[in-house]
C-alpha cells in the first residue's frame, strides 16, 4: 500500500517569497528518506507541499508537478482531502485534540471519512495504537485525554492517528525535535516497524537521526537568508554520510557550515 | 562575608549596611564599581525584611478591593429582602402561582407567575433565534472571511453593541413592529394548527416582536465572544485534522467547535443574562399582558423587568415592596442560568486541563 512520490521542478512562494526553488527528487516506496539542511532552507515548505498543506497559509501557491504513483496531486480536478488521506502527516509539535479522548484521537480521521460502525472503529483503535507502540501503555485508560499523556506519548498517538486512516505516505516533520532521547529512540523504532507498510519522509535537524533511520538522504540548503532553499545533494544516506560528492554537503554534515 | 577585611576596606565610608533598612550590604571589592555602589546582589552582611513596604501596601489594598464585592452583594440582598417581605406579608394570595399585578388595592393582591413565565419564554426564543445566527456569524469571522471584510464588519458588530436600548426599543416598536404583524398574520394563516401561532388576534406586540428584538439585541455579546474563542483555536489543531483529510467544514466541526465550546457557553449565557434583565426594550414592544400562553403572534407578554419598569411610577409602598420581590426573583433566575453554566462547562474540566 505504499506509494512512489516524485517531484519535478517543485517550486512553492509565500506570497512573493520564493521558498524552495524547483525541487526535483522520487521517493521509492516502503523506504525511509531524510530532508536534512540548516534552518530556513525549505525542508518543511517541500514537505508540506507534498501533501498540499502548504496551501492552506494564506497567500501560498506551487508550480511544478508532484505525482503519486503518475497522478498529479496538484492537478486542477484532484481532491484535495484525498491527497491528505492519502499522504499523512505528523507535526513537529504533537497536537492531539485536546477536547478529545486517546480514543477519540485515534478514531477521529475515521470518523471524519464516513466510518460509523463501533466495532470498525475499536478494531482500527487497537490495531493503529498497536503499531504506534502505544497499546500497552494506554489501554486501560483510553477515555482519558490525549493531552495527558506524555510528549513522546501524545507525538505516538498523533503516529497512530495517522496511520489510523491507512494511508499510502506517512510525512514527519521533525517529529522528535520536541522530546527527550528515550522517546525519540522509541519514534525511531517505530518508524523501521512502519517502512514495511509505508512511505515515510522525515525532516530533522538530528543528522544521526537521518543517517540511523534513513535509506536516502536529501540535503537542502541555502546561500543566503532570502533566497530560495535548493536540493543540493540526493542519494543514499551512506553515500551521503561516508562520501558526498558535493562540498557544502560534506561541510554541513562534518559540521563546518550551519 | 561582612567580617570579610578586605570587603570593609572597600566599604562606603559610613556604610557598612548591615542596620539600615535601605542601606545595601557592602561589596567586597570584586567589581570596580563596589568602591561607591555595592553590587546589587550584596556582598556585606544581609539587611533586615522591610516591616512596612510596597509589597504589604498592595496586598492590602488589592484584598480590600476582593472584600468590597462581596460587602457590595451582602448589602443589595439586605436591602432586597429588607424591603421585599412586608410587601409579601400583605400579599393576599399566593405570590408564586398568582398572574395579576394588583399590589397597589387596599387588599394586595400580586403573583409572579406571569411576569416570570413572559421573561423566560422571551428570552429562551430570543437565545433560540440569536446562537445559530451568532456562530454562524462567528465562524464566518474567524475563518471564513478576508481580512479585508472581517475587520469593518466585526467593527460593525461592536457598532450594534454600542446602540442602547432604548433605541432598539423605540425601532422595535415603530418600525419593526409592522413586518412581524405580516409575518405574524401569515403564520396565523398557515400555521394556526401550531398552538404558537394560533389565536385569533390582534397580532403586533407580541412575545414574538419582544424576542426578535432581544435576540437583535443579544447578537453582538454572542458573537464577539465567540468569534474570540473560535480565533484562539490553536493552528496545530487546525492544521492536525486538515492532515488527515478534512474539509474545512469538517475542521471546524473536529477542532473548532469543540475547542471554542466552553467559551461559547459562557457567551450565550452572558447573552441570556443581558435577555433576562432586558428592561425598556420589552416595555415597549410587549403588550403588557398577565398572563402565561405560549401564543407567540397574539399581543400579549410580559416581563419582570419590564413590568418595574412599567408600574414603578405609580406604586405606593406596598407596590414598590412588590416590584423589589419581583426583583429577587429575577435575580434568582439569573443565578440558576449561571450556575447550570458553569456545571456544563466544569463536567469537561479534565480535558480542558489536561490540555492547558
Amino acid at each position: 500500500m505504499a506509494k512512489r512520490i516524485e517531484a519535478s521542478n517543485v517550486t512553492s512562494y509565500y506570497g512573493s517569497f520564493k521558498a524552495i526553488d524547483s525541487i526535483s527528487m522520487t521517493v521509492e516506496p516502503k523506504s525511509i528518506t531524510a530532508l536534512i539542511g540548516p534552518s530556513g532552507c525549505g525542508k518543511s515548505t517541500f514537505l508540506r507541499s507534498i501533501n498540499r498543506m502548504h496551501e492552506v497559509l494564506p497567500g501560498a501557491r506551487i508550480e511544478g508537478r508532484l505525482t503519486i504513483d503518475d497522478q498529479n496531486i496538484y492537478d486542477a480536478d484532484v481532491d484535495v482531502t484525498a491527497v491528505r488521506r492519502m499522504i499523512g502527516m505528523v507535526f513537529q509539535r504533537p497536537n492531539p485534540f485536546p477536547t478529545m479522548s486517546i480514543y477519540e484521537n485515534v478514531v477521529a480521521g475515521l470518523k471524519l471519512n464516513g466510518v460509523k460502525k463501533k466495532s470498525h472503529l475499536d478494531d482500527a483503535a487497537e490495531a493503529s495504537l498497536r503499531s504506534a507502540n502505544l497499546w500497552e501503555e494506554v489501554k486501560d485508560r483510553l477515555g482519558r485525554p490525549g493531552a495527558g499523556l506524555s510528549g513522546g506519548q501524545q507525538q505516538r498517538l498523533c503516529i497512530a492517528r495517522t496511520i489510523a486512516v491507512e494511508p499510502q505516505v506517512v510525512l514527519m516533520d521533525e517529529p522528535c525535535s520536541a522530546l527527550d532521547p528515550i522517546s525519540t529512540l522509541a519514534i525511531e523504532d517505530l518508524m523501521f516497524k512502519l517502512k514495511d507498510r509505508f512511505t515515510i519522509i522525515i525532516v530533522t535537524h538530528n543528522m544521526q537521526q537521518a543517517a540511523r533511520v534513513s535509506d536516502k538522504t536529501g540535503f537542502f540548503s541555502i546561500d543566503k537568508t532570502g533566497d530560495p532553499g535548493r536540493l543540493i545533494e540526493y542519494d543514499d544516506t551512506q553515500k551521503i554520510f561516508s562520501n558526498p560528492t558535493q562540498k557544502k554537503t560534506e561541510d554541513y554534515i562534518t559540521g563546518r557550515f550551519g | 562575608m561582612g567580617d570579610n577585611p578586605s570587603g570593609s576596606t572597600n566599604a562606603p565610608a559610613g556604610g557598612p549596611g548591615v542596620t539600615g533598612r535601605h542601606a545595601r550590604a557592602a561589596g567586597n571589592g570584586v567589581s570596580p564599581s563596589s568602591y561607591d555602589e555595592p553590587p546589587i546582589g550584596g556582598g556585606g552582611a544581609l539587611p533586615k525584611k522591610a516591616r512596612f513596604s510596597m509589597e504589604t501596601g498592595f496586598r492590602g489594598l488589592s484584598t480590600s478591593a476582593g472584600a468590597m464585592v462581596l460587602v457590595i452583594i451582602v448589602a443589595i440582598a439586605i436591602f432586597l429582602i429588607a424591603k421585599a417581605v412586608p410587601a409579601l406579608r400583605a400579599n393576599t394570595v399566593n405570590f408564586f402561582s398568582y398572574e395579576q399585578w394588583f399590589p397597589n388595592d387596599a387588599q394586595p393582591k400580586f403573583g409572579i407567575a406571569a411576569i416570570a413565565f413572559g421573561t423566560v419564554l422571551s428570552s429562551v426564543i430570543a437565545l433560540i433565534v440569536a446562537v445559530p445566527i451568532a456562530l454562524g456569524i462567528a465562524l464566518f469571522l474567524s475563518h471564513y472571511a478576508p481580512k479585508r471584510l472581517a475587520n469593518p464588519l466585526g467593527f460593525s458588530i461592536d457598532l450594534l453593541a454600542a446602540v442602547p436600548s432604548v433605541v432598539f426599543g423605540l425601532w422595535g416598536r415603530d418600525v419593526f413592529a409592522q413586518p412581524v404583524q405580516d409575518f405574524s398574520i401569515w403564520l396565523n394563516k398557515y400555521f394556526s394548527w401550531i398552538p404558537l401561532f394560533g389565536g385569533d388576534g390582534p397580532f403586533g406586540r407580541s412575545i414574538m416582536l419582544g424576542s426578535l428584538v432581544l435576540a437583535i439585541m443579544v447578537l453582538p455579546i454572542i458573537i464577539s465572544l465567540s468569534r474570540e474563542v473560535f480565533q484562539q483555536t490553536p493552528t496545530a489543531n487546525e492544521e492536525a485534522a486538515l492532515a488527515l483529510g478534512a474539509t474545512k467544514w469538517e475542521m471546524i466541526r473536529t477542532a473548532v467547535l469543540p475547542y471554542g465550546k466552553p467559551g461559547v457557553i459562557a457567551a450565550v449565557m452572558l447573552g441570556l443574562g443581558r435577555a433576562l434583565g432586558e428592561t425598556i426594550a420589552l416595555a415597549m414592544t410587549l403588550g403588557t399582558v398577565f398572563n402565561i400562553s405560549f401564543n407567540l403572534i397574539q399581543t400579549g407578554g410580559n416581563s419582570i423587568a419590564a413590568n418595574i419598569a412599567n408600574t414603578f411610577g405609580e406604586a405606593n409602598d406596598t407596590g414598590r415592596g412588590a416590584l423589589i420581590a419581583s426583583g429577587l426573583v429575577l435575580f434568582a433566575i439569573t443565578l440558576v442560568v449561571n450556575m447550570a453554566a458553569r456545571a456544563i462547562i466544569y463536567r469537561r474540566r479534565e480535558f480542558r486541563d489536561a490540555a492547558a
